[in-house]
């Protein structure tokens, strides 16, 4: 089933104290070098039917309104991603995109 | 004539009873409303409470703000209604654009519950003219995402146009950006704060003062000055 994926993360002047946290966990851990963590959202919407442009405008428009909130956070990436083949739907593998996803935001 | 004010019910508000019995304790008639209607009822002024609306999915207030009911008070808030919102109400205005900037969670990540000093930084508001210009009032506070954030250019022009309502004094419980607890419109009749005035309004249930355990009830002269400005604009 195509899926469309919208990726959020707080805006980069804006403090992340969740992963702040996480990066200290991670230094707690011994799983270290890393400068900075940054948590963000990642929302999956599954289509009925094709993934049209009609469709992808509706997802770019729900992910400005709904999904994020302009004033701390940015919308980084609409993707759309076919299952790759491998999950019994009977979706073929896509030649064009054999990553199985495309970037729509460029 | 009797004020009448309106109380907002979403799923997941918590103080909602306690905003319609701080109404009534101010003398006006406490109205509830509900989130999928979008009738006001006639009341002269509305109230978002706290809570979790929605349980704080996406973000808070990020879904409420797109309940009927919603649609109706920006309206009504843009012809001059006078709206506060506290804590998850204060959020549900900045999704809804009525006041700029938003809260993300708070900076030491920890629910914060307490007692907190507050400046009166604007008297002038629809719900803070029976307080004292630079007054200090203590009033609970108790969240989760109370981090007040906005851009630079958003905080100066808030500080320059005296648009900055209410700052925390002596501890800053959230990170706020530059102590800030509440804030109001240019008109200066929508206010947001994340402390909870209306958890202060009746002696024997409020915060700790100096005179004695539980007395204070500096929240009230939020809902007392809507009411004198409702009756003083009825009358006039």
């Amino acid at each position: 089933m195509p899926k469309i994926i919208v990726d959020v993360m707080p805006k980069p002047e804006i403090l992340d104290p969740q992963g702040k946290a996480i990066g200290a966990a991670l230094t707690r851990l011994g799983i270290e070098g890393f400068r900075e963590v940054r948590q963000g959202k990642r929302f999956e919407l599954k289509v009925h039917g094709e993934i049209t442009d009609e469709v992808l405008a509706k997802v770019q428009h729900a992910a400005q309104t709904l999904l994020s909130n302009p004033v701390i956070e940015d919308v980084v990436s609409v993707k759309k991603t076919e299952c790759g083949g491998n999950c019994g739907c009977g979706h073929a593998k896509s030649d064009q995109a054999p990553n199985g996803h495309k970037d729509l935001l460029a | 004539m009797t004020a009448r004010i309106g109380v907002v019910t979403f799923p997941g508000s918590l103080d909602d009873r306690d905003a319609l019995r701080a109404v009534r304790l101010a003398g006006a008639e406490a109205v509830p409303l509900f989130h999928a209607d979008a009738d006001l009822k006639d009341v002269d002024a509305v109230v978002l409470p706290g809570g979790f609306s929605y349980g704080d999915y996406l973000r808070a207030g990020a879904i409420a703000r797109f309940a009927p009911v919603m649609d109706t008070i920006v309206d009504a808030a843009e012809g001059g209604m006078p709206v506060l919102g506290i804590c998850n109400g204060f959020q549900v205005l900045t999704e809804v654009h009525l006041l700029p900037g938003s809260m993300i969670k708070n900076e030491h990540l920890h629910f914060v519950c307490r007692d907190q000093t507050l400046r009166v930084e604007n008297a002038q508001t629809a719900w803070t003219t029976e307080y004292r210009q630079g007054e200090e009032i203590v009033v609970p506070l108790k969240n989760q995402d109370g981090q007040y954030v906005a851009d630079a250019h958003t905080l100066d022009e808030l500080e320059g146009e005296g648009r900055v309502a209410f700052r925390y004094v002596g501890w800053n419980p959230n990170g706020s950006r530059r102590d800030i607890a509440g804030i109001t419109n240019a008109r200066g009749n929508v206010v947001g704060l994340m402390p909870h005035p209306e958890h202060a309004v009746e002696s024997g249930f409020g915060p700790d003062s100096v005179e004695g355990g539980r007395i204070g009830t500096d929240g009230l002269a939020f809902f007392t000055s809507a009411i004198k400005g409702l009756l003083a604009r009825a009358s006039s």
